[in-house]
């Protein structure tokens, strides 16, 4: 096995304003994104040599393609619930690292908004079965392991609620930062401990919105990507691990930790050289679909050590300023999850950071950055994590 | 000689009575969860009445009732498959009357006396809702008798039929409530006159009189008839079996044989028991009870049932309940019937597998075993009586959520003897909820999509026998 490490070079991108879109359609936000990482690269979209093109919803290539008007060339629809987004990217990586194209666009939208969607949603019937796991939600997914968290480490219902809060606080902070993001206004740690109840222990505040939008890169192959920049960057790692289920099935699965997103991190830490993560990268965009997820995630990437993410989010250590910025762009916490774009809005992030270009969430000289998603529930999901970096 | 091999029962937990608001009624009546209808509490009376045995040794399953989920479509076979019982059985439904109860066990008699059956599993049970004040005085309920003719516990005598054309109670095709006609013409010209007239006739032909009966067992619509009936039989009060009027209420076709399963609760060897139903005619069986009484153990009955109980918070609730039953054809939809088909020895029977190679068991089954990953290599796991503890739970307040249920319960459960799976959580108090309670496995419906009745099993805290275990539901 060959490592995907300074292969691929993402040269442009895009992304769309996150949230109600009512006056966009699919089509608009695919048309936006692509447009600005052409722009941003310095090409035109017929230059563009393949498409992967990542969407839950929209289940064939050909809205993307009649959207962008890319003739004749090949486009693919990937799908990996919510790393849709980072599997379009995943996918045309190998497509450049192959040597098969030299330039090709990944792009993921999601259109949540026209379907009267309030919340991430019920599944009925995971599997195809409408009768066994009847009527579950995101939300009770994610709250069953917040359950488990408490009584795995010995924390009250308070403490954990006031360490969740911490982390929706911080997103929110950083949201409100930021032009494109969904929400973009401070709560406080009041407002998220006492919200109404989702799923418990999770409240309003501990769970994403949903919205709209679409984010877009440009790849090419690292030797030529100086023709269209100094400053691109570089694909450093790329991992990607399905669960089995088996943490349903397995009495032994202790429920306080993502086996995906452990498996992920490390396929993609040894491609990246990464022995240390915590203090070789600076920034990290993570799967916070709910508080009690971003917590969790903390260890799994091996930021902290197993039960201790409490104490690194109290002592700050993730915040903008902290030693490792988690969400710097607000995370899904202020974006929402369209779901097949989430994945590229968080590399988004990482790009512009790289190129000292994230205004007041500016962090100083960031050489690594880490995209994460987890995808279904713990016990059984999609890990998937990316590593960029700066060029030497 | 044929009678009653086994016997179980299932009141449910809920009770209107003093202190639901809105409830005006004296007494206590028993009144079904949201998730439970007549079929439900008929799987939950026969796993009692199985207890320990064997159940490959049951040939047949009945089911009594008035208020059959389905106007089409048998519901004694999903009954048999809930209960684990083989395909190459008798099953039958046998409805629309009062006596369906005492008709269902009269033809498992004759088909075990017949030599078509061994074994035959009597189910009846009912939820009936009433027109006017009729409501008031039904409860929900069922009970379960295993007929066969070894190891009887209670040999079947003598029986004695009536069968009488009268529109005094009835329901309509389509309509949810039970009418009645004027309560004299009712009463007059029905039970008090036909009940009598059936009891009478029999003892006259068996050579016996009121006194040599122990215990008489008897239908009764309300508390004032059934004691004006003794009085007409010439049957004392410490020979009546107690009706439970102020406890359970009149379960329809499920109430004399609940009142039977009382009645062997407390029988000694040599008991003679009369039974008698009422209903378009009515039914009259002698029973005599044998010294197997004694090894009758372990059965949950009439008497748990009743002492463990919650009383509902509002009147209104209840409604609620039984509109959501009755509810609208789109709500929680999503039950395939091809994948209920495929799946229903995992769905209604609740099968996991066990891994032949390594023993691991598994739920839902897996081709490919989740520990040693060898194919196809599995037999089947019964998790349906296995008892387990909340691994973690989560409580959903989600505008999906019905008020009355709300929040409702999800669980991960982990089985003694091995399996973890997930599960809604019934009859439980959402504040008690904690990590590693106990639960069992309980049949219910998670709703009706689409005209299909969604059954599925939930995980529930066993019902301790204790008076006064949950009290008053509260906030």
């Amino acid at each position: 096995m060959e490592s995907i490490k300074d292969k691929v070079a993402i040269v442009g991108m895009g992304c769309t304003k996150f949230g109600e879109n009512w006056d966009k359609s699919a089509d608009d936000m695919l048309v936006d994104a692509a447009s600005e990482a052409c722009e941003d690269a310095g090409i035109e979209m017929k230059d563009v040599q393949a498409v992967w093109f990542g969407s839950t919803r929209i289940n064939t290539a050909e809205p993307c393609t009649t959207a962008l008007k890319v003739d004749y060339i090949p486009v693919t629809r990937v799908e990996n619930l919510c790393a849709t987004a980072s599997e379009a990217l995943r996918n045309a990586c190998f497509g450049i690292a192959s040597g098969v194209y030299d330039i090709v666009l990944a792009i993921g939208v999601e259109k949540l908004k026209d379907q009267g969607m309030g919340g991430l949603g019920t599944v009925s019937g995971a599997g195809g079965n409408g009768t066994i796991e009847w009527g579950m939600s995101a939300a009770m997914f994610f709250a069953r392991m917040a359950t488990r968290y408490m009584a795995h480490y010995g924390l009250t219902y308070g403490e954990l609620k006031q360490v969740l809060a911490k982390i929706s606080v911080k997103n929110h902070y950083n949201g409100s930062l930021n032009p494109r993001a969904h929400f973009q206004r401070e709560i406080t740690e009041e407002q998220a401990i006492n919200a109404p109840m989702v799923a418990w222990p999770l409240g309003l505040y501990d769970a994403c919105g949903v919205s709209d939008g679409s984010a877009a890169a440009i790849l090419c192959r690292a030797d030529m990507a100086k023709k269209f920049r100094d400053d691109y960057i570089l694909v450093k790692g790329l991992g990607l691990a399905v669960g089995a289920r088996q943490g349903y099935l397995q009495p032994d699965y202790d429920m306080v930790h993502m086996e995906e997103t452990v498996r992920a991190s490390q396929q993609a830490y040894a491609m990246a050289g990464i022995k240390n993560p915590f203090k070789e990268i600076d920034l990290a965009e993570v799967h916070d679909c709910f508080s009690i997820t971003e917590l969790v995630i903390m260890e799994d990437l091996g930021f902290c050590p197993r039960g201790k993410a409490p104490e690194y989010v109290r002592a700050g250590t993730f915040k903008l300023d902290g030693e490792l910025a988690v969400n710097p762009d607000g995370g899904l916490k202020s974006f929402g999850h369209p779901i097949g774009a989430s994945g590229l809005r968080m590399m988004y992030e990482i790009y512009k950071q790289m190129q000292g270009k994230a205004g007041p969430r500016q962090r100083k000289n960031p050489t690594l950055g880490l995209i994460h998603n987890f995808g279904l529930n713990p016990g059984s999901g999609i890990g998937s994590v990316t590593i960029l970096g700066q060029r030497d | 000689m044929v009678g009653i091999v086994s016997y179980g029962a299932y009141v449910p937990l809920r009770r209107l009575g003093p202190g639901t608001q809105g409830w005006t009624a004296a007494g206590e009546k028993a009144v079904a969860n949201w998730d439970e209808d007549s079929l439900t509490m008929a799987v939950a009376a026969a796993i009692d009445c199985l207890g320990d045995i064997e159940r490959g040794t049951v040939d047949g399953l009945y089911f009594a009732t008035t208020t059959s989920p389905y106007g089409e479509k048998l519901a004694a076979t999903t009954a048999a498959w809930a209960a684990d019982l083989r395909p190459d059985i008798i099953t039958a439904d046998i409805t629309d009357s009062l006596r369906a109860g005492t008709a269902a066990l009269r033809m498992a008699a004759d088909a075990v006396k017949a030599g078509s059956a061994k074994r035959l599993l009597v189910t009846a049970s009912d939820l009936r809702m009433g027109a006017g004040g009729m409501d008031g005085g039904f409860g929900d309920g069922a009970a379960a008798l295993l007929i066969g003719d070894k190891d009887v516990i209670a040999t079947i005598e003598g029986s004695y039929s009536l069968s009488n054309e009268l529109l005094d109670v009835w329901r309509a095709s389509g309509a949810k409530q039970v009418r009645s006609w004027e309560d004299r013409f009712v009463f007059e010209e029905g039970y008090l006159k036909i009940l009598p007239r059936a009891v009478k006739s029999f003892l006259e032909k068996s050579n016996l009189t009121a006194r040599d009966i122990t215990r008489a067992v008897f239908y009764g619509p309300d508390l004032r008839r059934h004691r004006q009936m003794a009085g007409l039989l010439g049957f004392k009060p410490e020979q009546v079996q107690e009706p439970f009027f102020d406890k359970l209420g009149n379960t329809g076709s499920a109430f004399v044989p609940m009142m039977l399963v009382a009645a062997l609760e407390d029988a000694k060897p040599g008991d003679k028991i009369l039974l008698a139903s009422y209903g378009d005619g009515a039914d009259v069986f002698l029973l005599k009870v044998t010294d197997k009484i004694t090894g009758i153990m372990g059965r949950w009955g009439i008497k748990n049932s009743l002492a463990s109980k919650m009383i509902m918070r509002s009147y209104s609730d209840y409604l609620a309940f039984r509109e959501f039953a009755a509810s609208d054809p789109e709500r929680f939809g999503g039950a395939s019937a091809s994948v209920i088909a495929r799946d229903r020895d995992a769905i209604y029977t609740l099968h996991g597998v066990k891994c032949l190679t390594c023993g691991t068991v598994q739920y839902p089954p897996q081709r490919i075993c989740t520990s040693c990953h060898t194919k196809d290599n599995f037999e089947p796991y019964r998790f349906a009586d296995k008892k387990g503890k909340v691994f973690t739970f989560t409580l959903k307040y989600g505008a999906d959520v019905p008020g009355f249920a709300r929040p409702m319960v999800d669980t991960m459960v982990d089985f003694e003897g091995g399996g973890r799976a997930i599960f809604g959580m019934t009859d439980m108090l959402a504040d008690k909820v904690k990590v590693g309670m106990d639960v069992e496995m309980s049949f219910r419906t998670l709703g009706a999509g689409g005209g299909i009745h969604n059954y599925f099993w939930r995980c529930m805290p066993p019902r301790p026998s204790a008076e006064g275990w949950l009290g008053k539901e509260t906030k």
